[in-house]
């Protein structure tokens, strides 16, 4: 097939087939060099595979045995068996055990200890483990962490919120830490976290919703910041946010649909940063959770928030009490 | 690869028993990945788990680094041992020169370079070197905010705004560099005076004269007229100025709408009839992408 061929459709069998494929690439040197992301790579295939009415493609057992074994001593888990604690890595390894069901596998008072010793408790803000590092992401992996074991008590919410809009920049969106640029990842980190606490009052939906969809280019598809290139990725990040908002529609729909299906990969499944580049499992489940989003025919619905497939969230009685 | 080939296989390793990889359940399949990277990883295990932090060992968390960047168990380990043997932490932001040279991305090393500055108390090597980097990438996310880090921690602001302004006037679509200038303007020790405001509003708007397509000054400046207390109005007469020049910007057509909104607020008819229009021409025409967007924003209008 061309390179200049777009693919129509949704290849829904070939994207199960490669997310179940990627397991068995132990010969490539690529496998082990990404081990730092081997628990990610398990929620993002499994969140995906959910999404396309597949869960079980992957053997349940082995996953919750898998994640088991990422657990340390101090309750955190890390990337890959013996990998050090990350807050990143424990809120994959809860969100996987959702998905799955068998949260009851680990001990949960030991993660609500971990997540909540990351916070500092005068800014309020998280570090990613105990090297110290900040950031906005960590702000929502704890928060939606806890929120998700339903032991938000754990932690100083109001001071994690301070944080967060002490984040928020002129131009109505948020960056990494305070004075950082405003960055579509970062938004659907500090939106998500803020509806988690129901905060979103504090957000100024108008003016950061224009922000969001302002980054639909030409092409259809999304960028991450002004003046930089477009990427499935942020089919997600811009429209979860967006859709938090309740100001979905205000992109153009089906351009975004047809930039994202044309990144698929025709021959082998699996959806790429943008059309003709090498997919990956990351850009596969973006792309396909922004599919879902948009209410592409097929998929189940996916949760904005927490990033997982809506029954899911339903199951754990999280209601959407998050629209503006 | 020769130089990291001899040291994993030299002698100096005969005391360490190599740890091989457990992956899992599947232990039988064959592990034909690079020998380097295995048995730098089989030593690894080793000397982790018996917590050796040694020159040797700081050594073999550099072989691994250099193979695989991303690998945060590993540098959290060579920040372990730098204490321990306490090495001399400029040689070490050698290191780091090099890392971050190949890999301007990568949060570990940005995050390492943090720790070992902060330990070292010295920022005169950080300047030149995130310049180097932004050099390379004018919008590298990680050089910008370790770049807010070193001057709030170092006290660097002396020098920063014409920084910004050199790379504004190489780039004017730097959305990295509009917001360096937001952080410096409302962070730095300065009293922000009157006169800063409107300078600051003067030169945003030579920009916009300059590209009234680019998103990046209209976004600054209406922050700055935000955050300063004035009124939108003020930027009336550029916009009208560009319109007058057949100029049909969203960002310009955009201005105008918010312009006119406030007055229609206000009371005015005619201004809200005004911004009603050119929502319309926003929808129909100049920004069809994003036409909800601009009939939302009509509603809202009409509804005034």
């Amino acid at each position: 097939m061309s390179s200049t061929e777009k693919s129509q459709e949704l290849l829904s069998e070939l994207h199960v087939a490669y997310i179940k494929s990627l397991d068995t690439r132990r010969d490539d040197l690529e496998y082990w060099l990404t081990e730092h992301l081997r628990l990610s790579g398990v929620y993002w295939g499994l969140t995906a595979l959910d999404l396309l009415n597949n869960v079980d493609a992957l053997d349940r057992e082995e996953v919750v045995k898998y994640v088991v074994s990422c657990q340390h001593e101090n309750g955190g888990f890390g990337a890959h068996l013996r990998h050090d604690p990350h807050i990143l890595y424990t809120l994959y390894a809860v969100q996987i055990l959702v998905i799955e069901d068998a949260i009851d596998a680990v001990d949960i008072e030991k993660i609500v200890e971990y997540v909540s010793s990351l916070q500092d408790p005068t800014t309020g803000s998280f570090a990613g483990d105990e090297w110290g590092e900040i950031d906005t992401r960590f702000s929502y992996s704890a928060l939606s962490c806890l929120s998700l074991l339903k032991r938000l008590d754990a932690v100083d919410v109001n001071k994690a919120i301070d944080f967060i809009m002490k984040c928020k920049n002129f131009d109505g969106g948020f960056g990494s830490t305070p004075g950082a640029e405003s960055h579509a990842g970062q938004i659907f980190c500090c939106v998500g976290a803020l509806a988690i606490v129901n905060s979103l009052h504090l957000v100024d939906a108008d003016l950061l919703g224009w922000w969001l969809c302002e980054r639909q280019l030409k092409n259809g598809g999304l960028n991450g910041r002004p003046e930089k290139l477009e990427d499935v990725c942020y089919s997600w990040w811009v429209l979860s946010a967006l859709s938090i908002l309740g100001r979905l529609h205000w992109i153009n729909k089906d351009k975004l649909i047809e930039f994202v299906l044309a990144a698929q990969d025709p021959e082998s499944g699996g959806i790429a940063d943008r059309p003709g580049d090498v997919v990956d499992v990351f850009h596969t489940l973006f792309g396909i959770a922004g599919l879902s989003l948009l209410g592409y025919p097929g998929l189940k619905p996916v949760d904005p928030v927490y990033c997982l497939p809506k029954h899911v969230v339903q199951r754990i009685g999280l209601a959407e009490r998050y629209h503006v | 690869m020769s130089s990291i080939e001899n040291f994993i296989d030299q002698p100096i390793w005969d005391d360490v028993e190599p740890i091989p990889q457990d992956d899992g359940p599947d232990p039988l399949a064959p592990i034909a990945y690079s020998h380097d990277y295995s048995r730098a990883m089989d030593l690894f295990r080793a000397i982790t788990r018996k917590k050796e932090l040694s020159e040797r060992a700081l050594k073999l968390t550099e072989t691994i680094i250099e193979l695989n960047p991303a690998h945060y168990t590993v540098w959290n380990y060579r920040q372990q041992i730098l204490t321990a043997i306490d090495y001399d932490l400029n040689e070490e932001l050698n290191f780091v020169d090099s890392c971050a040279e190949q890999n301007p991305k990568n949060y570990q090393v940005w995050h390492h370079r943090q720790i070992v500055v902060d330990k070292l108390n010295d920022s005169s090597r950080e300047l030149p070197f995130i310049n180097g980097i932004l050099d390379d990438d004018s919008k590298n996310y990680h050089a910008w905010s370790y770049r807010q880090w070193i001057i709030k921690r170092f006290n660097l602001w002396k020098g920063e705004l014409t920084f910004v302004s050199s790379l504004l006037e190489k780039d004017v679509r730097n959305n990295s560099a509009w917001n360096q200038r937001y952080f410096y303007i409302f962070n730095n020790p300065e009293e922000v005076t009157e006169g800063i405001i409107n300078s600051e509003i003067e030169y945003a708007i030579e920009k916009i004269r300059l590209t009234p397509h680019n998103i990046s000054p209209w976004n600054y400046i209406k922050g700055v007229i935000e955050k300063s207390g004035k009124s939108i109005e003020i930027l009336e007469n550029i916009c009208k100025e560009l319109q007058n020049a057949d100029i049909r910007s969203p960002h310009l057509l955009g201005s105008l709408v918010d312009i006119y909104e406030n007055r229609a607020r206000a009371g005015s008819n005619k201004d809200k009839q005004e911004a009603i229009k050119i929502c319309t021409l926003l929808a129909d025409e100049h920004d069809i992408i994003r036409k909800k967007y601009w009939e939302y924003r009509k509603h809202a209008i009409a509804a005034y």
